[in-house]
């Protein structure tokens, strides 16, 4: 199988190793992974902000660097969340809106990294192992823009030695929010406070999720107040145990 | 910072740093959620019902001008008169009008939100007119000079202990009352009101157009008596309230309940058709209409933001959203507070002066997956973020920001210049401030896996 990867801007630029150890996980489940290196960005970015003649430029480039017509699959529930719900309404006429029933390839290829292996592979075959109580977040661009909840568990449940408990607010956001946590830092820091406090209360000793933008986020506040308390990207604990070509270690850590 | 921009940041710095406030809003708002959890069980599909709902809301919305007028002519041939207002000041107007002619000495009001729109209260209070509120959580606001903090739940941010000192220190009862003892000293002080008011003003939970009929509902049954004891009546509406049928009832009253309080239906569920007739005993002699525009024809007028109008004004996106768990309700400094607040604000009150509470979200959605008639809340927050860059009110920086932005995108090269290190030092100098003192400053590795990917691969390829 032919997988094209996408790894988003903020992967690219502060978390390469969780963009190795997904084609590592890929490899080890036998799929042929691509990477074009032209790729940037989804333009997600700037759409946020209201910016949409800058993001519908990069949208296109983004259409451009990558084929339809193969699986296209990402580290990231927001950005494929952003090109699936969002991308009809930046490029009007080339992208048909999904409620029309339209086919588009795009939107049918386009997969989390997490959906894609439970809906795609046989993900039984990963024998990852950590040791500690994991608990999972879910992002709201995989929870609510796609509507991944049960698919991260399930990858999840199958890793030895990781005990998963489940917070009271692991579908509450975790602030970050993009240009949010810029523009309103107190909001935002407030809200990723009560997110790490509520995990920290559950005993976890990891917070893990599909996103890393929740996790830098939850992973500064952390640092910043010396928690023990550790966050992961769900790759880096899959791959955890692997004997991959591309990880330098058994896997890699946010923190 | 200048204006009212400034003050939100202000104060949504130091109520998102109060703990205390954090606990009170974090306690009465869970308690919301399970009440909602339980309440939603009624419902075999409730998805299925918020989207009959939405397609009821979007027929009431696009036919909005013949709905009206059926109402408007069907309310009429009852013997209730229709007063149209174009904005605030008409629907204050009318309302005074009404009072000079009443002799109008007392009021009496139950919950309505579109009377906080206007700002009725100090109105009638300059003309030396004296009203009550009567909802207990309105009752406990207008004890207290403060607006509403919630759109359901007016006195949400408040202690029963709170409660207990402002009786005390604005009644003169005695300290420490419990709820249920709270509860009696305003239904004693309530009563002799209703009974002594010349008019009952209350708000409208829907207009229903084929029956021409007012649809109220209330827990405390209070509504019922603004409505029953004085000789006027005089209901004030957002023109966007309207039901086609009264029909659409068994599914927007338990919808609106549910989401609103968690309840199967509320307690007490009126439909005023009119004033009393020649053979009634009950009832009010003269029953008045307010249709209030104040800004919701701009926001039909826009087709990208007329699914706003679909709102029934349940509450359920404000418990639900962390922005506004965080931060309260008086400062968001408007009306309509939460999401649904963030998105219409702009629109009723200018772009300019409260487009920035469309930014002062996380766009996390849970305000689009709880409402109970479906709008895409989240995405009209980012249609108001397009929709204010393209009136230019960005500022210059921002805009060079997202220029180069724009620009690095595009180009691999460019993205690959810096290393980690100066691309971190470029975060601190841009961000410092603005990331806070509260979290550390993301480590930027050497290289990016772009560059990582590639010296690999030529590795290998030697």
């Amino acid at each position: 199988m032919k997988i094209q990867l996408f790894v988003p801007c903020f992967v690219d630029q502060l978390f390469p190793q969780t963009a190795f150890n997904m084609i590592s996980i890929l490899e080890k489940l036998d799929c042929e992974v691509v990477y074009n290196p032209q790729q940037t960005c989804c333009g997600q970015p700037a759409f946020n902000a209201g910016h949409w003649n800058e993001s519908k430029i990069v949208a296109q480039k983004f259409l451009d660097d990558f084929d339809p017509e193969n699986y296209i699959v990402t580290p990231s529930g927001s950005c494929t969340g952003f090109v699936r719900n969002h991308y009809h309404k930046l490029l009007s006429g080339k992208i048909p809106p999904k409620d029309l029933g339209v086919k588009n390839p795009l939107l049918r290829n386009i997969f989390e990294f997490s959906e894609f292996l439970v809906q795609k592979l046989d993900y039984t075959k990963i024998k990852a192992s950590m040791d500690g109580v994991g608990t999972y977040h879910d992002s709201c661009g995989a929870l609510r823009e796609c509507g991944i909840k049960s698919a991260p568990r399930k990858l999840l449940e199958n890793v030895e030695g990781l005990k998963i408990v489940e917070t009271e607010d692991s579908e509450v956001c975790c602030g970050f929010g993009g240009t949010f946590a810029i523009k309103y830092e107190p909001i935002s820091t407030a809200m990723t406070e009560q997110k790490v406090h509520n995990a920290v209360e559950k005993g976890a000793d990891y917070i893990i999720s599909t996103d890393l933008s929740c996790l830098m986020q939850m992973d500064g506040y952390i640092k910043k107040h010396n928690y023990k308390i550790k966050t992961i990207h769900i790759v880096d604990v899959l791959s955890r145990g692997l004997n991959p070509k591309y990880s330098s270690n058994s896997g890699y850590c946010v923190s | 910072m200048r204006t009212i921009q400034g003050k939100f940041h202000r104060e949504s710095q130091s109520k998102a740093e109060d703990l205390e406030h954090r606990r009170m809003m974090n306690h009465a708002l869970n308690q919301s959620e399970i009440a909602f959890q339980n309440g939603k069980q009624q419902f075999q599909n409730l998805d299925k019902a918020k989207e009959d709902a939405q397609s009821v809301k979007e027929k009431a919305t696009i036919h909005l001008d013949r709905y009206l007028l059926e109402f408007e002519d069907r309310f009429t041939k009852n013997g209730g008169k229709v007063i149209w207002a174009r904005d605030g000041k008409e629907a204050l107007e009318a309302v005074w009008k009404i009072c000079a002619e009443k002799k109008a000495k007392k009021i009496v009001k139950s919950k309505s939100m579109v009377t906080e729109e206007i700002h009725l209260n100090a109105f009638l209070q300059k003309k030396d007119i004296e009203v009550i509120e009567t909802d207990l959580g309105e009752y406990i606001q207008q004890l207290s000079e403060e607006p509403p903090y919630h759109i359901v739940a007016p006195s949400i941010h408040k202690s029963k202990e709170e409660v207990a000192q402002l009786f005390h220190e604005k009644l003169g009862v005695r300290p420490h009352l419990g709820p249920e003892e709270l509860t009696m000293v305003a239904r004693r002080q309530l009563r002799t009101e209703f009974q002594e008011a010349d008019i009952g003003i209350t708000g409208v939970n829907f207009l229903l157009s084929d029956i021409g009929g007012v649809a109220i509902t209330e827990n405390e049954g209070n509504a019922r008596m603004v409505t029953a004891f004085p000789n006027t009546h005089i209901a004030i509406t957002g023109i966007e309230k309207v039901l086609p049928s009264a029909k659409d009832l068994e599914l927007f009253w338990p919808l609106l309940a549910t989401h609103g309080s968690g309840q199967k239906v509320t307690v007490y569920n009126s439909i005023f058709t009119g004033p009393k007739h020649r053979n009634e005993t009950d009832g009010p002699e003269d029953m008045y209409v307010i249709l209030l525009d104040n800004g919701r024809t701009n926001i039909l007028s826009d087709p990208e933001m007329r699914e706003s109008l679909h709102c029934i004004r349940c509450g359920a996106c404000l418990n639900v959203c962390p922005v506004y768990k965080n931060i309260g309700g008086h400062t968001y400094n408007t009306v309509y507070g939460g999401p649904i607040g963030s998105v219409i604000t702009p629109h009723l009150s200018g772009m300019k002066e409260y487009g920035h509470l469309s930014h002062a979200s996380s766009l996390c959605g849970a305000c689009t997956e709880v409402c109970p008639v479906k709008i895409n809340l989240h995405e009209l927050l980012l249609k108001n973020r397009r929709k204010s860059v393209e009136q230019k009110n960005t500022f210059r920086l921002e805009k060079f920001s997202w220029y180069i932005w724009k620009r690095s995108m595009l180009s691999r090269r460019m993205l690959n210049t810096a290393n980690g290190n100066t691309k971190e030092r470029m975060f601190r100098y841009l961000f410092k401030k603005s990331w806070g003192e509260n979290r550390a400053i993301p480590t930027f590795p050497k290289k990016s896996f772009n560059e990582q990917w590639k010296e690999r691969n030529s590795k290998i390829e030697k």
